[in-house]
């Protein structure tokens, strides 16, 4: 090597002032970026991504309210409105956190900036952690944003809030990771929506957000005990009423173990760079 | 011997139908300034892709500054600074906010100096806090750049930076990717410009049908392999065995290709002998086009996996 070549690979190492593969395991530096940029994409757009959601919220509420408050008692002593605000609540967080990580992932992929964060020294840890945290946020934010509007119309009780918080985190957590599923195996726009209006929606829908299971017949009611969305309501709305159609330790055993094999099924797909590394 | 900036190792990416790269080897210095040309659908940003870590390949081993990129990808990728060649962008942010974020991605904070450096030299500072929505092609072109660089890489890897781009900002480009190449920093350039890869790189890989064809120092390559063009004026028609060896033809003028220099003697014969007068000549070397021309049209064709 020449003396120039020598001098000029020198200045390069001076240059290259990047951190260590310690430093960049121990920094996370690059785990906090890309849950800031995750964070602050939907942020940026918080009147589609936070104030609609928080109105549908609310329209659902005024809506069904005003046709069944008088009519509907779903618990004894409960106003219908009252009943329905913990599902609403839960179900505008579940919807929610699903699309935020389902569809970042879909318009980067298709928009093609993917690259910017599949280039950097990401792991797909990190990576996982990023996209599930950042749609637990805006679940949160959009959760407390519906509550704090329908509690104005009906406000119910809160018996045991730890309940509320453990059942709103770990259903937010779950659909944040349901929805980097989908977001990794969908190649377009339309086959997100597949999974939005065919599995979400009805799964949402038909969990007990507008009743209670009780009153379905025993087919409905067997039915409805094999759909994890359940009991994430049933679990949530416990901490307002204490009140519940299954017992919320079961509804946590319930979620918990969806959420775990949602996120094996979602780390390995990252690790594998499936449908995202070629 | 210096840890290469890129070792790679009979690396082989099959698709289903395709055989997109077919056991291709290659070691890049550091501190070159390394080409990587080759017809569409060679293989080029398959190559490129797998070096990045976008790509896994099906066999075979990429190393970048002695980390592979499979098994120690935190490392491999932290050397790396690649601009893709699709022209891609993030709407939701800003250039600063662009350069930020994926400063922070390599583990960086507090690296605004750097960022605006990169900025004034891709005269990107005027838009620094314009939306990447609002940017002309060729500005969001600088960002891609500006973005590869933003971790100050040793190894930089341009995958056709200029398509599409004009001419100011491809010669201030050019300017400051030498001036990296000055400081150290080891480039890798595919393009389809052929005198670009011929004034930037000193050494230059071939590649078609997912092989390495040719590999070379750049002047090696154009003195081995491409002989010597006579660019002649003629007094009446040219001889009709000549034709073969006619690479341009105007009103006035034609230029033949000869592969060696001791084959002129036998050229000017046949003007002589076919009794048609030659008014002007000039000789010449041919360019990295023919080289490139004689190189892809010499190999057999793609094989199907």
């Amino acid at each position: 090597m020449s003396r120039v070549e020598h001098d000029a690979l020198a200045h390069a190492a001076q240059l290259t002032a990047l951190p260590t593969r310690a430093e960049l395991a121990a920094s996370w530096v690059g785990f906090r970026t890309l849950l800031y940029k995750e964070v602050l994409r939907f942020w940026k757009v918080a009147f589609q991504t936070i104030a609609a959601p928080v109105l549908t919220g609310v329209l659902y509420l005024l809506v069904f309210g005003h046709v069944l408050d008088q009519r509907v008692e779903v618990f004894a002593g409960v106003r219908y409105s009252a009943f329905l605000v913990p599902g609403l609540v839960m179900m505008s967080l579940l919807q929610n956190a699903f699309a935020n990580s389902s569809s970042s992932l879909i318009q980067s992929k298709i928009m093609g900036n993917l690259v910017f964060v599949l280039l950097p020294p990401l792991s797909h840890l990190e990576f996982f952690a990023a996209y599930m945290l950042s749609s637990v946020l805006r679940a949160i934010v959009v959760g407390l944003g519906v509550f704090a509007v329908t509690a104005w119309i009906a406000l119910p009780p809160v018996q045991a809030p730890v309940w509320i918080l453990v059942f709103g985190l770990l259903g937010a957590a779950l659909l944040g990771v349901l929805g980097i599923i989908a977001g990794i195996v969908s190649d377009k726009f339309d086959q997100l929506a597949a999974f939005q209006n065919f599995i979400i929606m009805p799964a949402t829908f038909l969990s007990g957000v507008f009743y209670s299971v009780h009153s379905l017949s025993p087919f409905w009611r067997a039915l409805s005990r094999l759909n994890p969305f359940f009991y994430m309501i049933d679990g949530f709305r416990y901490g307002f009423f204490a009140h519940a159609d299954v017992d919320p330790w079961q509804s946590l055993a319930v979620v918990a173990a969806s959420l775990l094999l949602a996120a094996v099924i979602a780390v390995r797909m990252l690790a594998r760079g499936y449908k995202l590394r070629g | 011997m210096s840890i290469p900036a890129i070792e790679v190792r009979n690396l082989v990416k099959r698709y289903a139908r395709v055989t997109a790269l077919d056991g291709v080897s290659l070691r890049i210095e550091p501190g070159e300034f390394f080409g990587l040309l080759g017809p569409n659908g060679a293989g080029k940003t398959t190559l490129i892709s797998i070096v990045a870590g976008l790509t896994r390949a099906t066999s075979g081993q990429v190393v970048v500054n002695g980390h592979d990129v499979q098994s120690d990808y935190r490392m491999a990728r932290r050397c790396l600074g690649v601009v893709p060649q699709e022209l891609v962008f993030d709407p939701f942010f800003s250039v600063r906010e662009t350069l930020r974020i994926q400063s922070g991605y390599f583990g960086l904070r507090q690296n605004d100096d750097w960022i605006d450096e990169v900025m004034a030299n891709l005269d990107l500072t005027a838009k620094a806090d314009a939306n990447m929505r609002s940017l002309s092609g060729g500005m969001k072109r600088r960002v891609l750049v500006a973005q590869a660089l933003v971790h100050r890489p040793p190894v930089i890897v341009l995958d056709e930076p200029t398509a599409g781009v004009d001419v100011e900002l491809r010669q201030g480009l050019w300017q400051f990717v030498r001036r990296l190449n000055r400081d150290g920093h080891t480039i890798v350039l595919t393009t389809h410009y052929l005198e670009e890869a011929q004034q930037m790189c000193s050494r230059i890989a071939m590649l078609k049908a997912g092989r390495i064809v040719a590999m070379a120092p750049t002047r090696e390559l154009l003195a081995r392999l491409a002989g010597v063009q006579l660019s002649l004026k003629l007094g009446g028609p040219m001889p009709p065995q000549l034709a073969p060896r006619l690479v341009e033809q105007s009103d006035d003028r034609v230029v033949l290709k000869v592969a060696h220099p001791a084959d002129v003697e036998s050229v000017l014969a046949a003007f002589r002998e076919a009794g048609c007068p030659i008014e002007d000549i000039e000789v010449g070397h041919a360019d990295l086009e023919d080289v490139f021309l004689q190189v892809m049209s010499d190999e057999p064709p793609r094989r199907a996996a």
